[in-house]
């Protein structure tokens, strides 16, 4: 999960994919790994910023394009074995509001 | 049941006239039905009363348009899905298919804990996941079979994994011995080293070994099983810090020594100790030094040549891999020999027999991958979660860190609440996963052997609890988790005499307990 920015059409191409990953980032059913999809990805862009050689920058968008293939078959299967929301996602109550958790479960976590 | 249905049923038809007709004498029966009892008394077996169409069933009815059917399927999916991601609130898209797997409880509110115990076990990270699956659906072949071409990909994968692996530890690739766990590499390497040396015919026999009391379990105990046999184990104390003392170990190794073992990072307070040092003493006075880095790698830095590390265990699911995956660091130049545990067809150098799990092979080498490549960020991270979390615990009063506050890994904060018991907090804190210490000893109430060694009073050991940081921590949970422990602390203490004791400033020591 990086990549980089460059002038031009593929600065374009860059802003296009940091987007995806994002999107796709935020897919995640499983709150651990949303919040680490889109913190990872925000970072590696950040971090790479200033690279400016068009061949790493292509280095760079290719791992890009590998880590948002992986994403899009992971997030298909975090939605499929869903679990319960943690106590932290409903804010600091612990509580969501009726309605909106739309998080199902196969079973029942834990003893009790 | 399917061959009692129908004599029941016979029963049931053979008795039915006569208590319709008693019921319908005495006028509770809905009248529709009693005027059909009126019209055919001799043939209304109760099984036809229960069963009513609500339509009839054309013929036409049971062909289906494949075409429409098609279509009209998918309009309900998109549909199904279209109200579901309107639902969310994270704006979370969820895809029709999930839809279908949809059964019937649904949580408005979360209620699953926190989980803070990394120490234990971490979860599987899903770029780890992405690489096993093609391996647990296609690629199924045994990376030991040399005639096809199955054989030929499973093993191709394994050997990319052992790379991976000995990157991580700047080994070399053959040096690395997949095991089941860091336990079967902690008895292969403890008692596989002992035995060999142990025997040796012609020269000294080394029968000597040298640990340190904070060791894990594993550890620990095949030492034991070591000296059921003959076997001399010094069990080295530590100081109050969790560190071992240098001078201690270079006088505890004698010319009779075989193998000294000493954790990298300690599971419970974290302590990192000082390898290089060790390595170095152990070099000198050419003894085997092994280290049990399960909590080390990929979580800080490790290099077995500059640390001259001969043997270190390493463990897939403490380093986001799957469960049930290990690897053994055996050095080659200069050569540890060791008797191996498992014997069999000599896959592994012959010194771990056994069919590998290309799944789990290849879900641990992608672990390490990724743990070499995300070290310095995740270090960072994790520090920086730490930082948090001390600072906020520490700012409590009457709490204190356990272990070095400077050598630690910061993943690892272990902290003593004082006038607490340790397991009550736990249970207070139920929304959140923690851990007292070990998860092998969480099941008794015995406080931990590895406070214990660092000098700590029972009542220390006791109120003391484990926090555990890793990659996929977020702040929000470091926040929620300060807020809960604050809270609950202070309510626990509200409880407790002692507390009030000291908030009148008594000192607890100077009180003379009466007998009873």
């Amino acid at each position: 999960m990086s990549v980089a920015a460059v002038t031009g059409e593929s600065a374009q191409k860059v802003l296009s994919l940091y987007r995806q990953l994002l999107r796709q980032g935020n897919q995640f059913a499983a709150y651990n790994f949303r919040e680490y999809a889109k913190r990872r990805t925000r970072d590696a862009f950040h971090e790479n910023k200033g690279v400016r050689d068009p061949r790493r920058v292509q280095e760079l968008v290719q791992k890009g394009l590998k880590e948002l293939q992986t994403l899009k078959r992971q997030t298909v299967i975090s939605q499929f074995y869903q679990n319960d929301r943690l106590v932290v996602e409903g804010g600091l109550s612990g509580k969501d509001k009726e309605g909106k958790g739309s998080i199902v479960r196969q079973k029942d976590p834990g003893w009790d | 049941m399917a061959t009692i249905a129908p004599s029941v049923l016979r029963q049931a038809s053979r008795l039915a006239p006569r208590s319709v007709l008693s019921a319908a004498s005495r006028r509770t029966l809905p009248t529709a039905l009693a005027a059909r009892v009126a019209t055919g008394p001799s043939k209304i077996p109760s099984s036809t009363l229960a069963r009513t169409y609500v339509t009839e069933s054309k013929r036409d009815n049971a062909k289906v348009e494949v075409e429409t059917a098609i279509r009209l399927d998918k309009k309900e999916l998109d549909r199904s899905g279209m109200t579901i991601s309107s639902q969310n609130p994270e704006g979370t898209h969820i895809s029709p298919m999930a839809d279908v797997l949809k059964q019937a409880a649904k949580m408005d509110e979360g209620q699953r804990p926190i989980y803070l115990d990394m120490q234990a076990t971490t979860p599987l990270d899903p770029r780890v996941l992405d690489a096993m699956m093609p391996f647990y659906t296609g690629y199924y072949g045994n990376p030991h079979s040399r005639t096809h071409a199955y054989g030929w990909e499973s093993e191709k994968a394994v050997e990319e994994a052992r790379e991976h692996v000995a990157a991580l530890i700047g080994a070399d690739p053959k040096e690395i011995i997949f095991t089941s766990g860091a336990t079967e590499s902690n008895n292969m390497s403890i008692k596989g080293v002992a035995r060999f040396l142990g025997r040796s015919v012609g020269k000294v026999k080394k029968r000597h070994i040298i640990t340190t009391q904070t060791e894990h379990k594993c550890v620990l105990d095949s030492c034991r099983h070591l000296q059921d046999e003959g076997f001399d184990v010094t069990y080295l104390p530590v100081q109050h810090s969790g560190l071992v003392d240098l001078e201690r170990l270079r006088s505890a190794i004698r010319p009779d020594t075989a193998l000294v073992s000493i954790m990298s990072v300690n599971n419970e307070i974290g302590v990192i100790q000082p390898l290089e040092e060790i390595g170095a003493i152990c070099r000198a006075k050419k003894v085997f030094f092994h280290t049990d880095a399960a909590q080390a790698v990929g979580k800080i830095p490790m290099d077995v040549n500059a640390m001259n590390i001969d043997l270190m265990s390493i463990s897939s699911h403490k380093i986001y891999g799957p469960k049930g995956m290990g690897a053994c660091y055996v050095r080659r130049r200069p050569r540890v020999r060791l008797d191996p545990i498992i014997s069999g067809g000599g896959q592994e150098r012959g010194l771990r027999s056994g069919t590998l799990a290309p799944s789990l092979v290849v879900g641990f080498g992608e672990a390490c991958r990724i743990a070499k490549e995300e070290l310095e960020y995740d270090s960072k991270r994790v520090k920086f979660l730490s930082d948090r979390l001390l600072k906020g615990l520490l700012s409590m009063e009457h709490t204190n860190q356990n272990g070095d506050a400077d050598h630690f890994y910061p993943g690892c904060v272990n902290v003593s609440f004082a006038y607490v018991e340790g397991e009550s907090l736990l249970m207070a804190l139920k929304d959140i996963a923690l851990s007292s210490g070990s998860a092998c000893t969480s099941a008794s109430l015995e406080p931990s052997y590895v406070l214990r060694a660092l000098g700590n009073s029972d009542e220390s050991a006791h109120s003391s609890i484990r926090f555990g940081i890793g990659r996929f921590t977020t702040e929000a949970e470091i926040d929620y988790v300060l807020k809960a422990v604050t809270e609950r602390v202070g309510f626990l203490r509200e409880l407790s005499p002692l507390w009030e004791l000291v908030q009148e400033g008594v000192d607890l020591n100077t009180i003379e307990w009466s007998q009873h």
